[in-house]
């Protein structure tokens, strides 16, 4: 199977890496730069537990070849805490017990800081349609409307 | 217990401390089974049958072979060179762990691909040519249990028709009098469909054989590691593997729910494939596997008889129950009762005579009866009974809170014997329902939905009142093959007075590492934050048959409070040594002991585990450690009131859940904000069952639902704001007071929501739907009701 060489930026730092055309960007990830908090929980892009994001934007990583990233920076879950200090998402998971079995949690973080990028103080409604392509299981949705509430107030006031 | 009994700084039970597990988990530092990955690893991948009955007459495997990469190819003959290919089921049921001549549902295991990389093995599984004949499907549990039927299970020898088992409770005859001398009897066929744990998580594991050690290591996702280490044992000893060379890690496990308890085909193939290969093995399914081959519940047809005198006084409750349990009786459930719990089925009434009795039937659908966050069939019988007195309500004309109100069994009864057999242990139902009412505020409501009806639109308010049992289990009755349903903690106190705590249950997300340390805060006034907890590796932990049927805190957690005794009084000895006192001159807060009346004399935990290391009294043991194996006296019995608000589209039968009030009552609490937690999953798990989830098949037995195309976990948008609220009824005999809580949302909020939608549309002559109540289902009755839109 063809091999192709990308060079991909992943939290900050310069990547490269030979690929099958086939290879998914969410194998890529976990098994290549062996960054293991990203998961899989589907094979149909419902779930999104593999969200990270692609150039800023949130994707499902199962859903994303490893070549179509060749040139772009993806961000994982791995990234957010910077310098030693949590993102304002990550401490309001905590916060207000937004996680339970943590599975679908790298997913929703990623989705939440970047719905709170482009959107300061986000409604209720606004919150829950941005997290309705993240599947949870246990918490039941609330507490995690509850944290990024949370966090938008400490991000932005 | 609401009064603390420990400040912030020890964090003991009733407060509200934030998860110990939580730093890991936000950092995407989690340790699945997925994430291990061990030198020279191989992988896993499974062909499936794509036909429910089938002959295999040919398994090809040389295409797959010549494919670089691709190792072996495992299938039925391979194991049978073993005795492998079949294997117990947790119920003492039998199924194949691989084929040999017969296929009996679609996606069953057919053949395993051992390949150097994941894509190479599902390329090998690809590659793989099956040639099957197909044969005559049996999905319907209703014929399958009709005399005459073929017989499906032709590998058990005298087998002469499909039933797995027959089970009753009760008195069949005094139900069957008082139901004919009752003034009404609501009757209902209420059918609970087949449904899947979904966690977010599938399963799957790596299998690791030590050649040189001859260790086998699994990590797996198993709810239930010690128990699995000994079916290993006693299914494989024969092939070599000694339980003290098997070492079972359940890591951290994304959600559980049930569907991790049993030993699926998967697990011993890896397994297999190891031992035989010597190298590690890794198996994971992908989810369409999961949905199509694993972790089922529910698939219960029970037609419910209740009695009531003219006034609502109940009488009499028969229920006839049709399970339908797929190939084999694959249930997790304690082996003294084949249809769990079932038995709890009377509820939170007081009901003098009932019989309930259940026939499980075998069909061409994959394994069924997984105990899907419910404590072995308690979400099926909680169903039958919320939802036939509803039935029974309208019947009277009667407001269902009212007769519930009538009905309940009340706070001073208990300890409650109920007529199938339970000694319930506490509870103050009309409590925990007036308050659910005011929240609500129930007569404003009813007076909305009037008003609401006359503008033609569709309102309905459902009540529940339901009552778990939890906690299992006593050993005189509760055991799972054999091995007695007790669970342990074990304890060590360090020099400098910090401590391990080990157990042998699994959390898959509720929260043990912090809620088990809470409980040794407030026996040892150790803060929590210096309390490691582990579980999970049958190699440290101590004996214990894992976490389900929300047993964790009413057995390890009552084991580590006990635990925790031990070390205070052995703490107590010494203090008294090291304060030149009498033993009974000591009084005790938690973290210290003191002089009675001298309170500025005293010496801490910490000084008397540094002690126990240093400077011991004459003649006692060093160190300072506690197992506790807790034999539970009883199970315990939350209970809780749910009410819900839901609004019905006349254009597209959607049904919008307004509010969702929940009063729940699981005795003394441990972490208030976890039990929250586990109450708004367990809701969303209530309604997605109620109103989205259902796994159908068709005539050939292929499978509706079998991906997240079209299995519906409910998202955000489906979920209301969950408002929750609580009662405080200690259990009796519960060392600090507990009751179980993971799954008392799950099996309490299907009913009121079935009852709400069956409320809005009663004035339409509606009275009853089963679920899951899609749009469809409510728009064809709004249909024949003419008021469609």
């Amino acid at each position: 199977m063809a091999k192709h060489k990308i060079s991909v930026t992943v939290n900050g730092a310069a990547r490269e890496a030979e690929v099958e055309s086939r290879l998914l960007l969410v194998h890529l990830i976990r098994e290549v730069f062996r960054l293991t908090g990203t998961h899989v929980g589907c094979d149909t892009s419902h779930c999104g537990v593999c969200t990270v994001l692609l150039d800023g934007q949130p994707v499902k990583s199962c859903t994303v070849l490893a070549v179509q990233a060749d040139g772009c920076s993806v961000a994982t879950v791995e990234g957010l805490e910077q310098g030693g200090k949590l993102h304002a998402v990550q401490e309001a998971f905590t916060e207000k017990h937004a996680l339970q079995c943590g599975f679908c949690t790298p997913g929703m973080l990623m989705t939440t800081s970047a719905l709170l990028e482009r959107n300061k103080s986000p409604s209720e409604q606004q919150i829950r349609e941005a997290i309705s392509g993240n599947l949870c299981r246990c918490t039941g949705y609330l507490n995690i409307v509850k944290a990024v509430q949370y966090a938008a107030e400490k991000m932005h006031g | 217990m609401d009064k603390l009994r420990t400040d912030a700084k020890i964090c003991g039970m009733g407060h509200s401390m934030k998860r110990k597990e939580d730093p890991r988990f936000i950092r995407g530092k989690g340790n699945y089974v997925d994430d291990i990955q061990l030198p020279g690893m191989l992988y896993m991948d499974i062909v499936r049958s794509p036909y429910a009955h089938a002959r295999i007459k040919k398994i090809d495997t040389e295409a797959a072979l010549k494919i670089p990469g691709v190792l072996a190819v495992i299938d039925g003959p391979t194991l049978e060179k073993y005795k492998l290919h079949w294997m117990p089921t947790i119920s003492g049921d039998t199924q194949m762990v691989l084929p040999i001549d017969e296929v009996m549902y679609v996606a069953q295991e057919v053949c395993a691909v051992i390949a150097t990389e994941r894509y190479i093995a599902a390329d090998g599984a690809d590659a793989v040519e099956v040639d099957y004949e197909p044969l005559p499907v049996m999905m319907d549990p209703l014929k399958s249990i009709a005399p005459g039927a073929p017989v499906l299970r032709k590998d058990k020898k005298d087998k002469k028709d499909n039933i797995a088992f027959h089970w009753e409770a009760g008195d069949r005859a005094a139900t069957d009098r008082a139901l004919a001398a009752s003034d009404v009897v609501a009757e209902q066929h209420v059918y609970l469909p087949r449904l899947h744990v979904a966690s977010m998580e599938t399963c799957g594991c790596v299998a690791d054989f030590n050649s040189a050690e001859g260790k086998l290591t699994v990590y797996m996702t198993t709810q239930a590691p010690h128990a699995v280490r000994t079916v290993f044992a006693l299914v494989a000893g024969h092939v070599g593997l000694s339980e003290e060379r098997i070492r079972i890690v359940s890591p951290d496990i994304g959600g559980g729910f049930g569907g991790k308890v049993p030993v699926y085909p998967g697990y011993v193939i890896a397994v297999a494939a190891t031992v035989v290969i010597g190298k590690p093995v890794k198996w994971i399914e992908d989810r369409m596997e999961n949905l199509q081959a694993d972790s089922f519940a529910r698939d219960y047809h029970m037609k419910v008889s209740l009695g009531a005198q003219k006034d609502g006084t109940m009488t009499a409750l028969r229920i006839k129950t049709i399970a339908d349990h797929g190939y084999t009786n694959a249930s997790a459930n304690p082996m003294k009762y084949p249809a769990g719990l079932f038995s709890i089925c009377t509820g939170s009434y007081t009901l003098k005579n009932a019989f309930c009795e259940v026939d499980a039937v075998y069909t061409h659908k994959p394994p069924g009866g997984v105990a899907y966050r419910c404590s072995f069939r308690v979400t099926e019988a909680v169903h039958a009974i919320e939802r036939v007195t509803d039935v029974l309500a309208q019947k009277l004309g009667m407001d269902p809170a009212e007769l519930r109100m009538k009905n309940f069994i009340q706070p001073g009864q208990f300890p409650y014997k109920s007529a199938l057999g339970w000694e319930y242990d506490s509870g103050n139902y009309p409590a925990a329902l007036k308050k659910a009412m005011a929240i609500v505020d129930y007569e404003k409501l009813r007076k909305e939905q009037k008003e609401r009806r006359a503008r033609g639109e569709l309102m309905g308010i459902g009540v529940c009142s339901f009552t778990e049992i939890v906690g299992a289990g006593p050993s005189k009755d509760f055991d799972i093959l054999g091995i007695k349903m007790f669970d342990s903690a074990e304890i060590r106190v360090h020099p400098t007075g910090k401590a391990i705590a080990r157990f042998g249950t699994k959390s898959q997300g509720q929260g043990h590492e912090t809620t088990y340390a809470q409980i040794v805060a407030e026996e040892l006034g150790i803060p929590a934050s210096d309390v490691q907890v582990e579980e999970g590796d049958t190699d440290t932990a101590p004996y214990g048959l894992g976490t389900y049927a929300s047993r964790s805190t009413p057995t390890s957690g009552a084991a580590a409070a006990l635990a925790a005794r031990k070390i205070r009084a052995k703490a107590k000895t010494i203090a008294a040594h090291l304060l030149e006192c009498s033993e009974a001159d000591l009084d005790w807060v938690p973290g210290k002991f003191f002089i009675k009346g001298v309170p500025d004399k005293f010496k801490t935990i910490q000084e008397t585990a540094f002690a126990a290391y240093t400077n011991l009294p004459q003649g006692m043991e060093p160190g300072m450690e506690a197992t506790h194996y807790y034999d539970p006296p009883n199970l315990t019995f939350p209970f809780g009131s749910y009410i819900c608000v839901v609004d019905i589209d006349r254009g597209t039968g959607e049904v919008k859940v307004r509010r969702f009030v929940a009063v729940d009552d699981c005795g003394n609490i441990i972490n208030p904000m976890i039990v929250d937690g586990q109450i708004h999953g367990g809701l969303a798990q209530g309604i997605g069952p109620a109103l989205y989830e259902e796994i159908g098949y068709d005539e050939e037995g292929n499978v509706f639902g079998g991906s997240f195309l079209d299995y519906y976990v409910p998202t955000a948008l489906e979920c209301p704001n969950w408002e929750t609220d609580k009662t405080t009824t200690p259990s009796p005999h519960h060392p600090f007071g507990a009751k179980g809580v993971g799954e008392s949302a799950t099996v309490g909020a299907p009913p009121p929501l079935a009852n709400a939608v069956v409320d809005a549309l009663s004035h339409l002559g509606v009275t009853h739907i089963d679920i899951p109540i899609t749009p469809e289902k409510v728009w064809q009755l709004l249909k024949k009701a003419g008021v469609a839109e």
